[in-house]
């Protein structure tokens, strides 16, 4: 194998720069070379000449190494250390609702915790009737289901509060995942324990060393909550909290306890570190609002965006993007090329979840001119996305979390795209 | 047998989980399904060690904030700073009171953090970073009452907290938390279509660019902004 490739890695050189010089000619030349015709067709490739890897080359499979370019990015003045830090999935890169499991962003407080799945217990206790221990093994005997939701950070575009800092929708909205859980409704691992009358709070708290902790009302609990142990369909990556981790639909990503390993049923909130110093919103008054569990309906458009410009000049177009509501399903979402002066409706694709990210599109012919790209959502509820002004005039620049306020993108003529707040 | 004492070590560890596991087997979890087992008191408590605002969970224990600086410095100064102003982008834990409306607040423990408990509970599960749960409760008390001496909450490098007095302190910013109230928001108040055609006089003008601050990790120099997400 290893002597085949030898072989064939310099004719394959010789094909990539053969190849990117014959795009860059036609590319600038137009037809010209029209009638002798590309490369890539006229010419036999190595990859239509010889056999490649075989089944046992690529026992867990990766995407192609031509897109060893799309992976999970750091903003490391962020945060202090990496391993209590963020990562932002690569949204410009990606199409459809679903986040593959190793694009999905990354959130630790203390590392990722490597847990075997044998010495993992999920406990119960508290205001309970009995408080019981589970297994994985045990948790995967209660009724299962597969739910579709997007996890976001609540501080996710919360670097944007004071205007336009990032160049990338990866940046600027890239604390966000979509994936489809397999696991077992909170409400039944609760009703086996037996909530007491007075148990109107849950604690979930992780087996990480930072042991994250968060108090989630018991409604919601019981409501739509649920323990996964698969995202996708594969078991839970480590990073997002292997062997489970808690789905609380529609809420601030902080309370998806990964490596979850206790619920502590109780009749008060706990006031933790994450829901007081933490993940509580600052306004302009000098008060905190405190738990703002919900993200708010909202929405971007990730191609074209700074890392992904036009590039293919004047003409037939595709505007994608992405919106989501905690409050529920994407009734509409309404895009503007000229800064918000007029809307027009686009078509939403695929899916459409509640509490679940929602793909739409708006084709239209580019005629070179300067763009100012907007998209504003509309959830079910009824819910608008809000511009960055109208949230600021009302809570300041300073509360660091639900930033869900309308993106601006720039397009030049050229196609470059950068992120503007415009009047 | 006296040949072989680590044998005998091993196969009594190996079966006192078995026996645990005899014994739910032996006695059900009483709920609709029958799955799981009962929790033993000793694995509840070995777990169960959050603290909240009224007290619940506290431990017994105490210490004094003269006890606590010596903790601190030893395991807490690297990154919080000698007086808890911080070092790099780590947590500030003293200072701030006042600036909760300036145009950059700085939210500490005595300027932000509403109750005490979340300082001892905090400390208690994940401090020292890297080495979490190392600490004793006493340990934790009296580093807890240094912060308040730092966040100058208490004037006394004397003052022991403990668990009896602990509920009596109470943190300055603590009546300022309000519960959410977004949905009245206008923006989100205003439920009417919204205007589709000439909404804004005039053309686009681009009022800030991010590439003036262009801090976007490709391109970014070495100064870092103002304003991290942690």
């Amino acid at each position: 194998m290893a002597e085949r490739q030898q072989v064939l890695s310099p004719s394959r050189r010789g094909f990539l720069t053969g190849g990117l010089m014959g795009a860059a000619a036609l590319a600038s030349t137009g037809l010209a070379r029209a009638s002798e015709g590309e490369e890539v067709i006229t010419e036999i490739q190595d990859w239509n000449r010889y056999p490649g890897d075989g089944v046992d080359a690529r026992p867990y499979g990766q995407p192609s190494q031509f897109e060893a370019h799309v992976v999970r990015k750091n903003v490391p003045w962020l945060t202090s250390d990496s391993i209590s830090s963020i990562n932002f999935t690569p949204l410009h890169e990606l199409d459809g609702i679903i986040t593959p499991n190793g694009l999905c962003f990354e959130r630790h407080h203390a590392g990722i915790a490597e847990i075997e799945p044998g010495s993992h217990r999920l406990m119960i206790n508290g205001l309970v009737d009995r408080q019981l221990v589970f297994t994985i093994a045990d948790l995967k005997r209660f009724p299962r289901e597969n739910r579709i939701f997007f996890l976001e950070c609540a501080a996710n575009s919360g670097m944007e509060w004071r205007g336009a800092q990032l160049n990338g929708c990866q940046f600027t909205h890239g604390m966000i995942h979509c994936v489809a859980y397999t696991g077992v409704r909170l409400k039944y691992l609760l009703e086996e324990a037996g909530v007491k009358t007075a148990g109107k709070w849950l604690l979930a708290e992780g087996a990480d060393a930072s042991a994250m902790t968060r108090s989630i009302p018991m409604e919601k609990a019981l409501d739509d909550c649920m323990v996964a142990f698969a995202m996708n369909g594969e078991a839970l990556r480590p990073e997002q909290g292997y062997p489970i981790r808690l789905v609380v639909p529609g809420w601030e990503g902080n309370m998806w306890i990964k490596w979850l390993r206790r619920l502590e049923v109780g009749d008060e909130p706990w006031e933790q570190r994450e829901e007081t110093s933490k993940y509580t919103d600052l306004l302009a008054n000098g008060k905190a609002r405190r738990h703002t569990w919900v993200m708010d309906v909202k929405s971007v458009i990730t191609n074209p965006s700074p890392q992904a410009p036009i590039t293919h000049g004047k003409g037939a177009m595709v505007l994608s993007g992405l919106a989501w509501s905690g409050n529920g399903a994407i009734s509409r979402v309404d895009v503007s090329i000229d800064g918000g002066r007029n809307w027009h409706a686009a078509r939403i694709d695929g899916p459409s979840l509640p509490m679940a990210l929602h793909r739409f599109y708006y084709e239209f012919d580019w005629d070179g001119s300067e763009l100012f790209l907007q998209s504003r959502a509309i959830d079910d509820k009824g819910f608008i996305q809000p511009t960055k002004e109208q949230l600021r005039s009302v809570r300041g620049p300073n509360s660091i979390y639900h930033n869900n306020g309308i993106q601006t993108w720039h397009v030049d003529g050229e196609g470059v795209v950068e992120n503007v707040e415009i009047s | 047998m006296s040949r072989f004492p680590e044998l005998v070590l091993a196969v009594a560890l190996l079966v006192a989980p078995a026996s645990i596991s005899l014994a739910a087997q032996d006695a059900p979890a009483a709920g609709k399904f029958g799955i799981g087992r009962e929790a033993t008191p000793e694995e509840v408590a070995a777990w169960d060690i959050d603290v909240r605002p009224d007290g619940l969970g506290l431990p017994e224990g105490r210490g004094t904030a003269a006890e606590g600086m010596a903790i601190y410095d030893e395991n807490c100064a690297s990154c919080h700073g000698d007086f808890g102003e911080a070092v790099d982008r780590w947590p500030v834990l003293a200072g701030g009171q006042g600036t909760l409306e300036n145009e950059r607040p700085e939210k500490t423990i005595g300027s932000y953090w509403p109750h005490l408990s979340t300082v001892y509970d905090y400390v208690r599960r994940a401090m020292p970073f890297g080495n979490a749960r190392s600490l004793s409760d006493d340990d934790v008390y009296a580093l807890t009452a240094y912060l308040l001496y730092l966040n100058d909450i208490v004037d006394d490098e004397d003052f022991e907290l403990s668990k009896e007095n602990f509920t009596s302190i109470k943190l300055p910013n603590a009546d300022n938390f309000i519960e959410d109230d977004r949905e009245s928001e206008p923006h989100y108040a205003d439920k009417s279509d919204p205007c589709m055609s000439d909404c804004k006089p005039g053309k686009a003008e681009v009022k800030m660019h991010a590439a003036v601050l262009d801090v976007t990790p490709e391109n970014a120099d070495d100064s870092a902004p103002q304003g991290g997400i942690d």
